[in-house]
């Protein structure tokens, strides 16, 4: 047994640590952070460059033809960074879903432009407030346009194209749902930014007005493969989400060891060390959660959906912890926009809500333990 | 990354998993297999029988303490084989609990200090389960702070004279030996006045006084030693290096239990999918299952930190610190569960001879016992301190006592 990377997974995890160290410091975060660019897109030109935007495209679709265990360790080192790109939305979102139920054409078009990082893509899903649900899918489609508003839209407003969730059918089932694909840059769509807790990644609404769109899989397949792309989704976000969590446990460590109060490290009291062992526990229960999610991913496995339910939850709460607890050992200094902890505590209360708040994925998670269970 | 053996470790698996097939205690395994923390007694059998007579059989057939050299009553496996032996010994291994000082920590201890004659004699029937070893460590005064330990050894002629009170000693009722730390020299700082022996628990002087619990039961007990002799040739470790040689069972004692702590969760989701709350099932519950969520992902969590030190132990490598949060999460997570299983019970929660006597019992007995799990072996704080310092870097406490002659320490807090 080997439950864990390969020798050359871990290369690859140290390679992409230094590029990230040197190509994207908190400094670069926050250009973004200030609003001085909607991302970063000489980052993105590099990451096209290191290969990582494709390492899980095959090679036949410009990509390197690697895996999802590749993909793992990349995400993994993007959450540590905080890196402010499209990167979820494009490559485990879009990408997924072509991967998943693109038409060979469909597939020749965008992947090879995802992994060069000519194009960023992004999932439509939301319509304001509620959880995946077929029922807040509204949106309607019809003689092939589009109508109806998405948000939040994830790097919606610096996306080149989105895969969208719409209406189909009225039956009140699963079966309502289909997904389309839509060059947002083809006219028809009306793309607004919206305010939002972590400015290194954009949100937006999106109004569709007769916008011309070609479907994606079979009419009434679309919740079926959204919830698959969900999935792989949750894994490789748990990936950055435990990157995040033990860059944030660093940080506090880091702190507790430098900072003297009342003539001692900080970090000799119990109360700070108990708090920084916690997060410890946290970070390690959700990298041990999100291994098992890599392994259901990478194998395609019948357990994905638990394991990658079972990641989720274990990943957001770690990181929402560490980055919190972070703030706390830091004191008031911790609370100030010079320091860099509200960057994280951002991105992890962000991420807690990405794909769906943890309420939403708890249920699934119980959900999918009693089909297993009675299987 | 896969869960697959290799082929010598399929090769071990289908071995072992044929002679557990052939020879097992079956008539129990049901039972076995439905223990849970507080509740590990057998209905019509004495456990420590049961216990006994398989650990023998194990041993007759080279199954016993398999990591040990086979000089010494072991197989001398890899660590791998000795977890796959555990994942194949599955429900049986149950009955390996009352052996788990002697095995996890007297053993190895006395591997490590013990005259090679000694190794030879004592260790084969610790292996064989037919002597169960004690370990003699805690006292009244010395608890997380095992260092402040004052039961007194005195040289005389070729002997030592021991006189104290232990504490919090597993099984002690039913040992023939132990391990002892006792305090050699009182007038230098605390660690370094210590001195480890191992003793016949039935020498003349020692008396063995059981603790009834707050559950109820008693596992642990007070140990009395007056006047009792023990030669020299069973003391472990030079004199007044006791504090190293405990070291080495300590840290034993916290990776064998850690190993085996019981998260509860597996009973709660058991309980949960069958149990009818007064709006509908139980598990179709947004709060429960809320609950449930969160208990299910440590519990996988912790099963994974596991098997990612299990992978390490298979490419031959030391696993990482990762597996010393395993006690830690379990203890507390166990009393949660224990307590949320009653709450939804209800006021009838309170009650063990309801018509649910079966399953409130159950989760009474796991609440009662709980306590203990959070204290023994390490208390959350001092997992903490131990995480803290080992695996983060942090400095370590503040020790005020550090030089100062023990005889010299403050004894008590107030007047």
């Amino acid at each position: 047994m080997n439950f864990d990377f390969s020798d050359d997974q871990k290369q690859l995890r140290d390679q992409a640590r230094k590029f990230l160290t040197e190509k994207c410091s908190p400094k670069a975060v926050r250009v973004v952070l200030d609003g001085k660019a909607p991302y970063d897109k000489e980052l993105w030109k590099g990451l096209a460059e290191m290969g990582f935007l494709g390492v899980a495209i095959p090679e036949d679709f410009g990509g390197a033809g690697a895996g999802h265990l590749e993909l793992c360790v990349i995400a993994e080192e993007m959450g540590r960074a905080n890196a402010p790109v499209p990167f979820s939305s494009t490559v485990y979102l879009a990408a997924e879903a072509l991967l998943i139920a693109g038409s060979d054409a469909q597939k020749k078009k965008w992947l090879p432009a995802i992994a060069s990082g000519e194009a960023i893509g992004t999932l439509a899903l939301f319509e304001g407030k509620g959880n995946p649900s077929p029922k807040n899918v509204k949106l309607t489609a019809a003689n092939g346009v589009l109508n109806g508003v998405k948000k939040p839209v994830a790097d919606g407003a610096i996306a080149d194209f989105a895969v969208v969730a719409a209406r189909t059918g009225s039956s009140g089932r699963d079966g309502d749902v289909s997904l389309f694909l839509v060059d947002l840059k083809a006219g028809g769509a009306e793309v607004k930014s919206l305010t939002n807790l972590d400015p290194t990644r954009g949100q937006a609404e999106i109004t569709f007005r007769d916008c011309k769109a070609e479907p994606l899989g079979a009419t009434g397949e679309g919740w079926s493969i959204l919830t698959q792309v969900l999935d792989r989704a949750a894994v490789l976000c748990a990936f950055e989400q435990v990157g995040g969590s033990d860059r944030a446990l660093e940080m506090g460590r880091d702190y507790a060891l430098d900072r003297i109060a009342f003539g001692r490290q900080i970090g000799s009291f119990q109360a700070v060390k108990h708090m920084l062992a916690d997060m410890y526990v946290s970070a390690t229960l959700a990298r041990s959660n999100s291994y098992y999610g890599a392994w259901a991913l990478s194998t395609n496995a019948g357990e994905l959906p638990e394991a990658a339910a079972a990641a989720r939850i274990s990943a957001t709460q770690a990181f929402q912890h560490c980055a919190k607890n972070n703030i706390q050992v830091h004191g008031g200094m911790g609370f100030t926009w010079e320091f860099d902890c509200h960057m994280y505590y951002r991105r992890a209360n962000a991420m807690a809500l990405g794909l769906g708040s943890l309420t939403y994925w708890e249920d699934q998670l119980i959900d999918r333990m009693r089909k297993k269970n009675a299987a | 990354m896969n869960f697959d053996d290799t082929p010598q470790e399929a090769e071990f698996r289908a071995t072992a998993r044929a002679w557990i097939g052939a020879n097992a205690p079956k008539q129990y395994e049901e039972e076995l297999r439905k223990s849970s923390l507080g509740r590990t007694q057998l209905k019509n059998a004495n456990i420590l029988e049961v216990a006994k007579a398989w650990q023998k059989k194990k041993a007759d057939a080279g199954w016993a303490c398999l990591h040990w050299p086979k000089e010494y009553g072991g197989r001398g496996s890899s660590p791998i084989e000795r977890v796959i032996w555990q994942q194949e010994e599955g429900p049986f291994g149950q009955l390996s609990r009352m052996f788990i000082i002697g095995h996890g920590m007297c053993g190895p201890t006395m591997m490590a200090f013990a005259r090679e004659e000694h190794k030879r004699t004592y260790l084969p029937p610790l292996a064989s389960g037919e002597k169960v070893w004690c370990q003699l460590f805690s006292e009244p005064a010395g608890g997380s702070d095992v260092a402040g330990l004052r039961t007194r050894a005195e040289k005389e002629g070729d002997d030592w004279v021991i006189n104290g009170q232990k504490i919090w000693t597993s099984g002690a009722h039913y040992s023939d030996y132990g391990i002892l730390l006792t305090r050699t020299d009182p007038t230098v700082p605390k660690h370094k006045g210590l001195t480890m022996f191992f003793l016949d628990m039935k020498s003349p002087g020692v008396e063995v006084r059981p603790i009834k619990q707050a559950s109820g039961a008693s596992d642990f007990n007070e140990v009395y030693f007056t006047n009792v002799r023990i030669p020299d040739h069973q003391r472990l470790g030079e004199v007044g290096d006791g504090w190293n040689v405990s070291l080495t069972t300590l840290m034993n004692e916290r990776s064998a239990i850690g190993a085996a702590v019981s998260t509860g969760f597996p009973e709660l989701f058991e309980y949960c999918s069958s149990l009818m709350l007064d709006d509908g099932p139980a598990i179709e519950d947004r709060a429960v299952r809320s609950k449930l969520a969160n208990w299910a992902v440590k519990a996988s969590g912790l099963k994974y930190t596991s098997m990612r030190a299990i992978s390490a132990l298979s490419r031959g490598e030391r696993p990482g610190p990762e597996n010393s949060i395993g006690k830690l999460v379990a203890g507390s997570m166990v009393q949660d569960v224990a307590t949320y299983a009653l709450d939804l019970q209800g006021a009838s929660g309170v009650v063990s001879g309801s018509e649910d006597a079966e399953l409130a019992g159950r989760f009474q007995a796991m609440l009662l016992r709980a306590p203990g799990t959070r204290v023994e072996g390490g208390t959350d704080e001092i997992m903490r301190n131990i995480i803290a310092e080992r695996v983060l870097g942090l400095p370590g406490d503040i020790r005020v006592d550090k030089d100062v002659p023990f005889n010299k320490i403050p004894t008590k807090g107030r007047g």
